[in-house]
């Protein structure tokens, strides 16, 4: 997203996306479809809530030893002939990446789905070292040709309906296409095909680390991952420190939820298991296999607020779910991550100041949370974003000035009684039966598009001290 | 069931708006040989406060509302919302004044309307007489804060002339959200035509729910649209006895 969106303020962003009637066909039809087939995969799966606490005790487990579970991955990955860097922020992750490319003398480079590569703005830095980026997943193949970053983090091109996708095809690949997804989808193969065998470097993300075996795991539905991580004489993927799972078994309890949280699917099509680069007498993988371990803002929320949001699996789920969300769209969120969840790995990884007015991109309404796989508290700590917004007081100060009115208001019930009764006369000329259809300030937000009630001729309390009859 | 003692809260938007709630409610209530009262003074559970953030006020106005509820048997509330806000926020906010114990105590006392008849009261039938089709929204913090989505479709279902049929996406979020309806108006607004349109594809003439937030939002898109369909809360439905 470029910087220039950004300034435009939030509620502009989200206007604008309600405006596009294209992504406001794309996202009901995905949305819905992604909350039904959640529903019925957890429906026939019965033991699904248990695994959902396990799987969260082995992410709050592992986090508390973060630092034991890297060690050992890092050894185990060492050990089978693969290379570990660390870098602490998204500069030094590209910086590691573009000198592992350019070392191999790299012109092109394959890569399967993954955020972690967005997070860091991969593809800007490659192609600034003059390495040409080939996303190989079908939906970032769609937004990479149209010049675009993902919207949804499983579905990078959901805002893009079929017709949109076929349109974009005829332009920029220079052949005519039809809205058809099979026929799409064999041209996107037949493009990619020849890009697989050309790369020198494939580069991927990562589900899950073993720490025990050293092994990295692809969770993807295309087989592009396979091809990414065999046919290049060099595998880089990048990953969250976050990712580390202790050992094979914890990875079942994750792999038993995740596909069912994020295309209802039982398994996705692909799980491919990665450990270290070819060795002797294998036929095919990598000569060089490199991890790199990504902080970006995590390290610091093991004993942060945002500590809960580090057990995410990015199955995005909650995107699917959340009412703000189908309704705008990934990218009017402006930055990496959307959504719910998005906006706690924002705050994460950009400071609180980027979410001041995100943090409240949300009715509360606790729909993210049921759905979470592992059960993050989002609303709880979009309100202690709210909360550290407003201690902070970096909230717009008229905003600031309503709240401490209104507090002073609650605390005294005689302000509180003379605010019903100024609330009565003042809102006469605007009142007929018994409703409000426009009114003035902070409340024809209210009135542009929802009647308001009027303040009742007496109040509750005022009819309760007057009428014994009610008082009994 | 005579000898129960229980206190309304009447809540901010119940006392202002919907003060004919809070008279059903007293009289349900009473018809069921509860003794009821009105604590005076009461203003607002601070939830608004609360989830704009503001905790140091929010915490403020909890502690003189609890105050006022100490000595209640129970605490009935028109809305899941304010309702949560007690049970799940108020031991919290009030930990840091040494009330820990005074507030997790008033949080087993307090209860969403219809929780207290169904759940306290084990009453689930009423003689009121609603003739039509009604539906039901489940409103966000009665269904996921507490857990409820039983309580009010059982009094429903037993209403006596009235058909409950169900609401697509009824447990999906009207777009109120609180101070959210009015600092993200276009997407509340699109959120709540949504909503306004699988209630009138419902074909019924009430729309109940137990929130008067989610009230005042439905209600507004309602009217605003002159739909045929009345948003209600269910007190209302309860104590409609002719």
């Amino acid at each position: 997203m470029s910087s220039g969106d950004l300034a435009t303020p939030f509620r502009q962003r989200a206007g604008g996306a309600m405006q596009d009637a294209f992504l406001q066909e794309a996202l009901t039809i995905a949305t819905t479809k992604f909350i039904g087939l959640r529903r019925e995969a957890f429906a026939g799966f019965p033991e699904g809530e248990a695994l959902r606490d396990q799987a969260r005790a082995i992410k709050e487990a592992t986090l508390q030893q973060l630092d034991r579970h890297l060690e050992t991955l890092i050894a185990n990955v060492e050990r089978l002939g693969g290379r570990v860097h660390y870098a602490a922020t998204p500069a030094e992750a590209r910086a590691i990446i573009v000198d592992l490319a350019r070392a191999s003398g790299a012109r092109m480079a394959v890569k399967s789905k993954s955020m972690a590569t967005e997070e860091i703005h991969l593809n800007e830095a490659l192609e600034a070292a003059g390495i040409t980026p080939v996303e190989t997943d079908l939906g970032e193949y769609i937004i990479q040709l149209a010049h675009e970053r993902p919207s949804h983090i499983i579905a990078p091109a959901i805002h893009k309906t079929k017709g949109q996708v076929a349109e974009l095809f005829t332009r920029e690949l220079k052949r005519p296409a039809e809205p058809d997804p099979e026929a799409l989808t064999r041209i996107a193969r037949a493009e990619l095909r020849e890009k697989f065998l050309q790369a020198d470097i494939g580069i991927t993300g990562a589900n899950f680390a073993v720490a025990d075996t050293g092994t990295i795991v692809l969770v993807t539905n295309e087989g592009n991952g396979r091809m990414v991580t065999s046919l290049p004489r060099v595998h880089v993927a990048v990953m969250g420190v976050e990712k580390v799972v202790p050992s094979m078994s914890d990875l079942m309890v994750f792999l038993a939820i995740l596909a069912k949280s994020a295309t209802g699917q039982k398994l996705s099509v692909y799980t491919s298991l990665v450990q270290g680069p070819r060795r002797g007498g294998e036929l095919e993988g990598p000569e060089e296999f490199h991890l790199v371990l990504l902080d970006g803002g995590r390290i610091a929320q093991i004993d942060g607020p945002l500590r809960e949001a580090l057990s995410c699996l990015r199955c995005g789920a909650c995107l699917n779910v959340c009412p703000v969300y189908r309704q705008i769209g990934g990218h009017a969120y402006g930055y990496t991550y959307p959504g719910p969840i998005g906006i706690l790995l924002t705050a994460m990884m950009e400071g609180t100041e980027a979410v001041r007015d995100l943090a409240h991109a949300s009715s509360l309404c606790g729909a993210c949370a049921e759905a979470c796989p592992v059960r993050i508290d989002i609303p709880r700590m979009l309100i202690e974003l709210r909360r550290e917004v407003d201690d902070r007081k970096i909230a717009p100060w008229p905003e600031r000035v309503v709240f401490g009115l209104l507090a002073r208001l609650l605390q005294r019930p005689r302000l509180y009684r003379l605010a019903a009764r100024a609330g009565r006369l003042l809102q006469r000329p605007f009142v007929a039966g018994g409703r409000i259809r426009s009114v003035p300030l902070v409340f024809g937000e209210w009135t542009r598009t929802r009647d308001l009630p009027a303040v009742a001729a007496r109040t509750f309390q005022e009819r309760w001290a007057a009428d014994p009859e009610l008082r009994g | 069931m005579t000898g129960r003692r229980a206190s309304l809260m009447v809540t901010c938007l119940g006392d202002l708006f919907f003060p004919h709630v809070g008279i059903a409610i007293v009289r349900v209530l009473r018809k069921l040989g509860v003794t009821v009262d009105v604590p005076a003074d009461q203003t607002c559970c601070g939830l608004p406060l609360f989830n704009s953030g503001y905790h140091a006020e929010a915490a403020a106005v909890a502690r003189r509302t609890a105050a006022l509820f100490r000595d209640s048997e129970h605490v009935v509330v028109p809305s899941g919302s304010c309702a949560w806000m007690v049970k799940h926020e108020y031991p919290g906010l009030l930990a840091g004044a040494g009330l820990a114990r005074e507030a997790e105590d008033l949080a087993a006392r307090t209860h969403e309307f219809s929780q207290f008849l169904v759940r306290v009261l084990g009453v689930t039938e009423f003689s009121s007489t609603v003739p039509g089709r009604v539906t039901y929204h489940d409103s966000c913090h009665l269904l996921r804060g507490l857990h409820e989505s039983e309580s009010p479709r059982t009094l429903l279902g037993k209403l006596r002339g009235a058909e409950l049929v169900p609401l697509g996406g009824a447990d999906e979020c009207c777009g109120f959200g609180g101070s959210f309806a009015v600092r993200l108006p276009e997407v509340s607004a699109q959120i709540l035509a949504k909503k306004v349109a699988n209630v009138e594809a419902t074909g019924a003439a009430c729309l109940v729910a137990c929130d008067a937030g989610c009230l005042m939002q439905m209600g507004g898109g309602l009217t605003r649209r002159r739909s045929k369909v009345r948003a209600v809360h269910l007190a209302e439905l309860l104590g409609a006895e002719r």
